[in-house]
C-alpha cells in the first residue's frame, strides 16, 4: 500500500487565478453578442440562419476530429463557437445555408484540426473558413444582401435555401421587392469603385441604412474594450492595428485626398474594427510579446490599406490578418525580451 | 536469368505481389514517399488530366526500369545519374510525340508537364534505387506497382478535384446545369487541400490496418 503523503510536493505557481481557457472564450463570446446581435437587427432571421449552418459545420467536424482521435469531446470549450459567430458576421447573409456550412465545416477542419487543435491553429481558423469561400464561391461570397430590409424577422432570404451544391438564384430581384433602391455594395466598395464616400459619422455610429455594412465600429470598441480591460485581449494588438492602418491612409489621402479615403473613414469602414478586435487578438495566432503585437499590429494596418488601396478588392483585412499570423513566429524570434542582467542586446529590435 | 534462391512456387509468387504492392500501398509514391508533387498538384485539376498524366509517368517509369536493369552492370558508376537521366528522356520524348498525336487538347492542358517527366523524381529514385540492383523483371514488375499507385493516387486527386470544381468526371457532367463550381478547386490550394485530406484518410487506414494486423496475431498477414 502506497500511504498517500501528508504534504504534496508541486513545483511552482502554487497559486492559480481562475482563468481557463472555458472561461476566457466564454467571456469572449458573451463581448461578441452585442455585436452579432446588431448584425441580426440588420439581417434578420437570414442572419441567424447563417450562424446556425456555420455553427453545424463547425461543431459536427470537432465532434467528428474529436472522435477520430479518440479524446474527449472540446465542444464545450466555446471556441468553436466564437469561430462561427465571427466567420457568421464575415459571411453575406443571403449566402446559400450550405455554403455557410461548408464554410464552418472548413474553418474547423481546415483552420484547427489539421494543425493540432485549439492553441495549435497557426492562422485564424474563422479567417481560413472565410478565405476559402472567398476562393471557392467568389460570387455568392461578394453578394450583399440590402440592409434593413422589409420582413427580414418573418422570413429568410430566398438564396438561402439554395438546394446543396447549386448555383444560388440571383438576389436583385427579391431585393427590389423589399427595400426602395439596392446596389449590393458595401461602403468600401461605393468608395473604391464609385467613389462615394459613406459619412463616417453613419459607419461609427450605426447611421448606415441603405446598404449593408458591419456592425458600427463604436459598438465593435466597447465590446473590445470590455475584454481589454479583463486582460482576455491585448490592447496592443488593436490600437496599432489602427495606428498603422490610420497612419497609412493619411499618407495616402494627404497626398492625394480626391483619390483615396480619409483615415476615419478607413477605420470605420468594413471589417477592420471587427479584425482589430476580435481577429487579430486570436490568443493563438498573435505574439506573445509586447513588441511583437506592436510590430504585429502595425503589420496587419498597413497591409490592410495597401491591399485597399493598390488591390483589386475593396477589402484586405482578412488577408492582411492571415499574413500576420504566418508573420508571428517571425516577429516572436526578433522580439524576445532580454533576460535581467543577461547581456548587452544583441538583436536590433525588430524593424518597423 | 539469375540463380534466384527460390523457395517454391507459392513464396516466389508472394514475392512478386510485395515487389507490386510496395508502390501501389506501403510506399506509395504520392501518398507515402511525398514524390513527384510537382505533377501531382499542377495537373490534377481534371480526372483525364491526372489519368493521362499517371499513364505517361507510369510507362516511362517502366521502360526505363527495364532498360536501366539491363544495363546495370554496363553503366559506369561515375556517369550513373546522367546515363538514366538520358535513358528516361528518350521515353519522355516518345509519350510527349505520342500524346501530342493522340490528343491535341490534352497535350495543351498537360503543358509543360510532359517534358518535365524526366525529372520526376520517382522515375530516377526507382532507377537509383531499384531498377540498377535488381533483375529486369522485378524492376518491371516493381515499377508497374510505382505507376499504378502514382496513377490511382493522381486520378483520385483529380476526381475530386474535378466533381467539385466543374461539377462533372471525365467531362460528363454531373449535377446539371445549377452546379455552383467550386473555383478553389481548380486553382492550385484546391490541390493542396484534397492531397492533405487524403493523406489523412490514407493514415487513418493504415493505422486501423496496423492495429487490427496486430490484434489478429501472426494470421492476417498472409492475405
Amino acid at each position: 500500500m502506497i500511504r498517500k503523503p501528508q504534504i504534496e510536493l508541486r513545483p511552482s505557481p502554487h497559486i492559480h487565478a481562475p482563468v481557463d481557457v472555458v472561461s476566457i472564450m466564454r467571456n469572449v463570446v458573451f463581448a461578441l453578442l452585442p455585436v452579432f446581435g446588431w448584425h441580426v437587427w440588420m439581417f434578420g432571421l437570414a442572419a441567424v440562419a447563417t450562424l446556425a449552418a456555420v455553427l453545424a459545420g463547425s461543431l459536427g467536424v470537432e465532434r467528428l476530429v474529436c472522435r477520430l482521435r479518440g479524446e474527449n469531446s472540446t465542444l464545450g470549450d466555446y471556441s468553436a463557437l466564437i469561430t462561427a459567430i465571427l466567420l457568421a458576421m464575415t459571411i453575406p447573409p443571403s449566402m446559400p445555408l450550405w455554403m455557410s456550412f461548408v464554410a464552418g465545416a472548413v474553418a474547423i477542419g481546415l483552420g484547427k484540426a489539421f494543425f493540432g487543435g485549439l492553441g495549435y491553429n497557426v492562422f485564424n481558423p474563422a479567417l481560413v473558413g472565410r478565405a476559402f469561400v472567398q476562393a471557392a464561391f467568389p460570387a455568392a461570397v461578394n453578394t450583399w444582401p440590402p440592409a434593413f430590409f422589409e420582413g427580414r424577422f418573418s422570413g429568410l432570404i430566398p438564396s438561402n435555401l439554395t438546394p446543396p451544391l447549386m448555383h444560388p438564384p440571383s438576389i436583385a430581384d427579391w431585393s427590389m421587392k423589399v427595400v426602395d433602391a439596392y446596389s449590393g455594395a458595401t461602403p468600401l466598395a461605393m468608395q473604391k469603385f464609385q467613389h462615394q464616400q459613406t459619412p463616417v459619422w453613419d459607419l461609427f455610429f450605426g447611421g448606415v441604412t441603405s446598404y449593408a455594412t458591419g456592425a458600427p465600429a463604436a459598438l465593435i470598441i466597447v465590446c473590445g474594450l470590455y475584454l481589454a480591460a479583463r486582460r482576455m485581449l491585448d490592447w496592443r494588438i488593436p490600437l496599432s492595428v489602427m495606428a498603422g492602418a490610420a497612419g497609412l491612409a493619411a499618407i495616402l489621402w494627404l497626398h492625394d485626398p480626391a483619390h483615396y479615403p480619409d483615415p476615419l473613414f478607413v477605420l470605420a469602414s468594413g471589417g477592420l474594427m471587427l479584425g482589430a478586435w476580435f481577429m487579430a487578438t486570436d490568443m493563438v495566432g498573435s505574439p506573445v510579446t509586447s513588441l511583437g503585437a506592436v510590430v504585429y499590429g502595425l503589420l496587419i494596418g498597413v497591409v490592410t490599406v495597401v491591399i485597399r488601396a493598390f488591390g483589386g478588392m475593396a477589402e484586405g483585412v482578412m488577408y492582411a490578418i492571415l499574413l500576420g499570423n504566418a508573420a508571428t513566429p517571425l516577429i516572436e524570434h526578433f522580439t524576445q525580451p532580454r533576460p535581467f542582467g543577461a547581456g548587452r542586446r544583441r538583436g536590433k529590435g525588430g524593424g518597423a | 536469368m539469375s540463380a534466384n534462391p527460390a523457395k517454391g512456387p507459392n513464396a516466389a509468387q508472394e514475392r512478386t505481389w510485395d515487389v507490386f504492392a510496395e508502390g501501389l500501398w506501403r510506399d506509395n509514391p504520392v501518398l507515402v514517399m511525398m514524390l513527384g508533387l510537382c505533377p501531382t498538384l499542377a495537373v490534377s485539376n481534371s480526372a483525364i488530366n491526372a489519368l493521362a498524366m499517371g499513364l505517361a509517368t507510369s510507362f516511362v517509369l517502366v521502360a526505363s526500369g527495364a532498360i536501366v536493369s539491363l544495363l546495370r552492370s554496363l553503366i559506369p558508376k561515375q556517369v550513373r545519374i546522367a546515363t538514366y537521366i538520358v535513358i528516361i528522356a528518350t521515353f519522355v520524348t516518345l509519350v510527349d510525340y505520342a500524346i501530342q498525336a493522340i490528343s491535341l487538347d490534352l497535350y495543351n492542358a498537360l503543358g509543360a508537364f510532359i517534358q518535365l517527366i524526366v525529372v520526376n523524381c520517382i522515375i530516377l529514385g526507382r532507377a537509383e534505387a531499384y531498377a540498377s540492383r535488381n533483375p529486369v523483371g522485378r524492376a518491371v514488375v516493381n515499377a508497374l506497382g510505382m505507376g499504378t499507385g502514382f496513377t490511382l493516387a493522381l486520378l483520385l486527386l483529380g476526381s475530386i478535384r474535378e466533381i467539385l470544381g466543374s461539377g462533372s468526371l471525365f467531362g460528363f457532367n454531373l449535377f446539371g446545369p445549377n452546379f455552383e463550381p467550386w473555383v478553389v478547386m481548380i486553382l492550385p490550394p484546391g490541390g493542396f487541400i484534397v492531397l492533405s485530406l487524403m493523406l489523412v484518410v490514407f493514415n487513418l487506414v493504415n493505422k486501423r490496418l496496423g492495429a487490427a494486423v496486430k490484434q489478429g496475431g501472426g494470421h492476417g498477414h498472409a492475405a
